[in-house]
């Protein structure tokens, strides 16, 4: 069994000043092993994976491939020892080709040209089922190809031990599926693959064994076949967690704000929203699935006046209000809280504490020249209390509380402002399971309320629990709006990746069409 | 005929902006934007200058330059690349010092002209088929030899930027330094290469004002063409050859003033002299204006790369 251990990590231990990352952490893996990696958010997953990729190098503790002590001091030195990583947030040149990513840094030769590049590439492709577009540029990719791209490029440098750090984070199920079967293939081609994901059911379906962190240290590791997903998400939290998310059936909805026919053009100048039309309604939570860059962006910020209509008109209770400044659509009850990738998200400012940020969306409704922080400071509190945001002190800066916590002072902000419309993106992402969850209450709560929420996630399992109705964008253009309770997963897929739903439910989408061939 | 005088004297006056640019370019793929062209091209002026005027061997006075302008890219990129200071500041300070190193080292040399037999070996020499192009032969192939060498470099980089692995890879570094970490290029090494030999190439642009141009040593010698050349590599979109084409553009508007007076336009001298830079200023808005994505500066410029930071 020794010889086929691949890598072996003893004992490590990595602080980030003051913040202890890792703390004598084991792993091992073997040849032919899918391997994954579970725990919550700043359990130091992705930060144990990057001292195997030479990008952090430990405190302490040793690293051994095939048997070997390594001391990894730049990623060159990882990647000569065979080890790929396809990190969370891909490592690629917008502006270059495909081929060019791949073979950059890889050595070999003077000229970047020849056929014999091309054909190695191709074989790779072959053997592993992938496929590439070398002469296309990333910035034209979708992100399915792009992490097609990401692996064939470790791949390309003969790597035998792969990490994938969250890789399905933003993938269509059916791309999911696809990047199963390229992992197991590299499992029976005798590689190593280290997994890093949230998604339980990932790991029951792919996964040969898995660790356990929390907070930076060893919780346990076990066979996937002798565990189940309440094992593993008891182990990963540290106590028991209900699961279970709640579509509370409500009454009383009515419309309340009409998007009509709406076009907007992005910074580029290209269509991010073509003819968009649906109504939202009280008391319901419509949900937003759409593969990144899709034009959800751009749909939340429209709705709250960030972007200019080309064409289109909204009409909140009955009211055109279309052309309005954000402040003036603010006013009348419609609140936003978007969670871009930097998650310090929009609207908040990194370095003021939270009763500042309070005041951002209050000061100019206070009288005389000098700003009042009296009442916010007792709001802040309140805040602070009912959402369990850990921090030191409501005058601690922003940006030093943990990215959960960063999400409920903004969501929490926007509550406590009773919005008649919420418009919500990615408001977990990132976030752990105990956050996550109190997240999908606050909504819930809302909606109880009363308040008409717009919500677009990632998670098709959750946007299917959650959500009333679930609307599917694709290149900007609504493939369709349907009710959470009569459509499956799989179908939501295939209206993301651009069937509409006539297409989907008439022919059996793409699965029928193979079915009966 | 009148035209082809003009031109020629264009590519005279754009050839130091041209070594400038290439100079500005080579540090700018990296992903360093480096505000000390100026300073550098002084350096490599009075270095030059000092070499040529004392050995008389052209090659020892280039060399003198290069090397002299590459220590000022040195400074630089010790504190932009490891100690990551911020670009722009360093820029800045290394024009001050250059401006200062140049003035001190010149102080005994002001008003001294390089001699008769070292410009004869910086003179004219016409390349034979090249030159019988209407118009633009005469103009462009009948020229000092340190003007070819601003041609060929101008190729060599096009070429290595385009077709080389390690043109590619400092590409990469430019545009993504941890992408380029990631694939196993090594970010700091690539990036004092670059830095060091685009100072060099500053460094021969100024040797071009002090050995070739004026030929004399006169403080400030660049005048501010140091500022031009920054402009020019965007007008250029961070391309080699068109550097060439944006060198003698801007050559040719330095040298307007002369030619209108000679001419005998009466136009205001004060005017004409601030042509090249007004047109500086419209470059840089239209390209502000201009998003072209093939056309646009590298992404990771003026930003330091930092493995390990979360």
């Amino acid at each position: 069994m020794r010889e086929s251990v691949m890598v072996e990590l003893k004992q490590i231990t990595k602080t980030f000043g003051t913040v202890l990352a890792n703390e004598n952490v084991d792993l091992v893996v073997q040849k032919g092993e899918i391997h994954a990696l579970l725990g919550e958010n700043g359990a130091g997953k992705s930060t144990l994976v990057n001292m195997l990729s030479g990008i952090y190098s430990p405190d302490s503790g040793s690293i051994f491939i095939r048997g070997k002590q390594m001391n990894f001091s730049s990623p060159k030195a990882s990647i000569a020892c065979g080890i790929g990583m396809v990190h969370q947030h891909f490592k690629l040149v917008d502006r270059l080709t495909a081929k060019e990513n791949i073979i950059a840094g890889s050595g070999g030769s003077l000229f970047v040209s020849g056929k014999e590049i091309d054909n190695k590439i191709m074989k790779l492709c072959e053997k592993y089922d992938l496929t590439v577009e070398l002469s296309k540029r990333v910035q034209d990719m979708s992100v399915g190809e792009k992490q097609m791209l990401e692996i064939i490029k470790v791949l390309y440098r003969g790597a035998d031990i792969l990490i994938l750090d969250e890789p399905t984070a933003v993938l269509t199920p059916q791309e999911v599926e696809r990047l199963f079967n390229i992992v197991g293939r590299m499992k029976k081609e005798g590689c190593a693959v280290i997994i890093i994901t949230h998604k339980l059911g990932e790991v029951m379906t792919l996964c040969d064994k898995v660790t356990v962190l929390r907070r930076g240290k060893n919780v346990k590791t076990l066979e996937i076949r002798n565990t189940n997903p309440k094992v593993l998400t008891e182990l990963m939290v540290g106590g028991s967690v209900d699961l279970e998310i709640q579509r509370i059936q409500t009454e009383n909805k009515h419309p309340i704000y009409e998007i009509k026919n709406i076009t907007v053009m992005n910074s580029e100048g290209v269509k991010a929203l073509d003819d968009v039309s649906f109504t939202m309604y009280t008391s319901e939570i419509l949900g937003v699935a759409a593969v990144a860059g899709s034009g959800q962006k751009e749909l939340c910020e429209a709705l709250f006046g960030l972007l200019k209509l080309k064409e289109g008109e909204l009409v909140f209770k009955g009211e055109n209000i279309s052309g309005k400044t954000p402040r003036e659509i603010y006013k009348k009850g419609i609140s936003m809280s978007s969670v871009p990738e930097d998650r310090l998200g929009m609207g908040l400012v990194g370095s003021m504490d939270i009763v500042d940020n309070l005041l951002l969306k209050e000061y100019y409704t206070q009288k005389g020249l000098f700003v009042n922080r009296k009442s916010l400071k007792a709001k802040a509190k309140e805040l602070v209390e009912r959402l369990q945001v850990s921090t030191p002190g409501i005058h601690h800066p922003v940006r030093q509380l943990s990215g959960g916590n960063i999400q409920k002072v903004l969501l929490g902000r926007e509550i406590y402002l009773d919005p008649d419309v919420l418009i919500t993106s990615y408001p977990v992402r990132g976030l752990d399971i105990g956050a996550t969850y109190q997240i999908y209450d606050l909504l819930n709560e809302q909606k109880q309320k009363g308040v008409a929420v717009l919500f677009v996630g990632e998670d098709l399992d959750v946007l299917l629990n959650l959500s009333d109705r679930i609307m599917v964008l694709c290149d900007g253009r609504i493939m369709g709006i349907v009710d959470a309770k009569d459509v499956t997963k799989e179908e939501i897929g295939m209206m993301m990746a651009g069937q509409t739903l006539e297409m989907v439910k008439n022919q059996g989408g793409i699965y029928g069409e193979s079915k009966s061939s | 005929m009148e035209i082809s005088l003009f031109l020629s004297a264009a590519v005279i006056a754009g050839t130091p902006l041209l070594f400038a640019t290439l100079g500005g370019i080579m540090n700018e793929k990296v992903g360093n934007l480096n505000l000390g062209v100026e300073g550098m091209m002084l350096m490599g002026a009075i270095a030059g200058f000092t070499v040529g005027f004392q050995t008389n061997n052209p090659v020892l006075a280039l060399i003198g330059a290069g090397v002299v302008g590459a220590i000022g890219a040195f400074i630089y990129a010790v504190l932009t690349v490891s100690l990551r200071a911020n670009q722009v500041v360093t820029g800045l300070a290394l024009t001050i010092f250059g401006t200062g190193f140049s003035a001190f080292l010149g102080q005994n040399m002001v008003g001294k002209i390089i001699s008769d037999g070292m410009k004869a070996k910086f003179a004219p020499v016409r390349i034979p088929l090249l030159s019988q192009i209407p118009i633009i032969g005469e103009p462009l192939f009948n020229q000092s030899p340190f003007v070819y060498l601003g041609y060929i470099s101008a190729i060599l980089l096009l070429l290595y930027f385009t077709y080389t692995s390690f043109g590619l890879n400092a590409r990469m570094v430019g545009e993504n330094p941890a992408a380029a970490d990631a694939a196993g290029i090594n970010v700091e090494l690539y990036k004092y290469i670059h830095i060091l030999i685009g100072g060099a190439f500053c460094g021969l642009g100024g040797a071009f004002l002090s050995l070739v141009y004026v030929p004399a040593w006169q403080e400030g010698i660049t005048a501010g063409r140091g500022w031009i050349a920054v402009a020019l590599v965007i007008f250029a979109g961070w391309n080699p050859l068109k550097a060439v084409i944006g060198g003698i553009l801007f050559g040719g508007l330095d040298i307007l003033g002369f030619r209108l007076q000679g001419a005998g336009l009466n136009v205001n001298q004060f005017f004409l002299d601030m042509v090249p830079y007004v047109v500086t200023i419209v470059v840089l808005v239209a390209a502000g204006v201009k998003k072209n994505s093939l056309n646009a500066p590298p992404k990771g410029l003026g930003n330091a790369y930092f493995r390990e930071e979360r």
